[in-house]
């Protein structure tokens, strides 16, 4: 089994991205204490909640003075695509886990990397292999990545390194792969011109909430 | 930024940590096969074009309500480059840093 090169092919690539993001984590973990989380906040963040986009969306909004709430209410929005992963992923959970508590602690792992390895898979055998080494491998560098990160941050000072361009720099990154169909430019630009229309009337972290409602444009037409 | 106060945010870790775990869940376990609406897929599938562009601009444009144009423009469109050429992430996220950080200094 060890020397299976195919089980191989999987394990290597899913540890390669585990490792790259968990890179990625040093900086969740720098600017969420620059922006006034503790460093057990931070780690709570990356522990429990387990998807990027939603928690640093969580700090940006904390970050520049945002209520709770709206922070809270942004970051949720992120976290429903978790829930459309979920449902693609579901027609081979029982393979993912045999058990009801098994599976229960699968739905942790349901995040964008765990879902695009998987399915890439076309056996439901390789699909688990792929599903299991991801989550494991990326929640664990995800984790350590997001210590390291908080207790160097703790440490400096944000504006001096320039890590409050963390959150923007990050989100610019994570706004790439949606910019691939028309739809989602199109629907990128009216939460953004949104956004900027109605920062200067709302409170903090609102504009974000508002920006959400561009998503009716999916309504419309199909491609 | 509020680095010097750390507020009590537990209450919002907390909230945040049980929604983000019943939305995978409700997904994977709960939903099962059934499929959803193809419109509302996709309406879905739109939210992160919708909600990163606007948290790009907000963290680039704006100080509490007001919109203003600072050196954080420049690290910016260091980010925007970076991405452009197809750096990893964490390559666009210190580049963009390290940009702003010498326009600071000088």
């Amino acid at each position: 089994m060890r020397g299976d090169p195919e089980i191989r092919r999987v394990v290597v690539s899913s540890l390669t991205l585990s490792g790259a993001v968990g890179v990625f984590a040093l900086s969740f973990g720098v600017a969420s204490v620059g922006a006034g989380a503790s460093v057990w906040q931070t780690c709570a963040l990356s522990l429990f909640v387990f998807t990027g986009a939603s928690q640093f969306s969580a700090m940006s909004v904390i970050g520049t003075g945002g209520s709770m709430l709206a922070a809270y209410g942004g970051a949720v929005l992120l976290a429903i695509r978790n829930m459309v992963y979920g449902l693609a992923l579901s027609p081979s959970a029982r393979s993912l886990g045999k058990s009801l508590p098994h599976r229960l602690l699968a739905a942790q792992f349901v995040i964008d990397e765990t879902t695009a390895l998987a399915l890439a898979e076309s056996s439901p055998r390789f699909r688990k292999i792929a599903f299991w080494t991801t989550g494991i491998g990326l929640f664990s560098f995800w984790n350590l990545g997001t210590l390291i990160g908080a207790l160097a941050g703790s440490a400096i000072d944000p504006q001096k390194f320039g890590l409050d361009i963390a959150f923007p720099a990050a989100f610019v990154a994570m706004l790439r792969p949606h910019l691939g169909t028309k739809l989602g430019r199109q629907t990128a630009m009216l939460g953004g011109a949104l956004c900027l229309i109605s920062i200067s009337f709302v409170p903090v972290g609102v504009p974000i909430l508002i920006a959400a409602t561009a998503i009716v444009l999916g309504v419309r037409n199909g491609r | 930024m509020v680095g010097e106060m750390t507020t009590n945010l537990w209450p919002m870790v907390i909230a945040l940590a049980a929604s983000a775990y019943l939305l995978k869940m409700f997904g994977l376990v709960v939903l099962g096969s059934r499929r959803l609406p193809r419109i509302f897929d996709r309406c879905l599938a739109l939210i992160p074009a919708a909600l990163l562009s606007a948290l790009v601009l907000k963290d680039t444009f704006s100080v509490g309500q007001s919109l203003v144009v600072d050196v954080r423009l420049a690290g910016f469109a260091v980010a925007v480059v970076a991405t452009w050429r197809r750096a990893p992430l964490i390559v666009v996220v210190v580049l963009a840093a390290s940009a702003t950080a010498i326009l600071r200094a000088i």
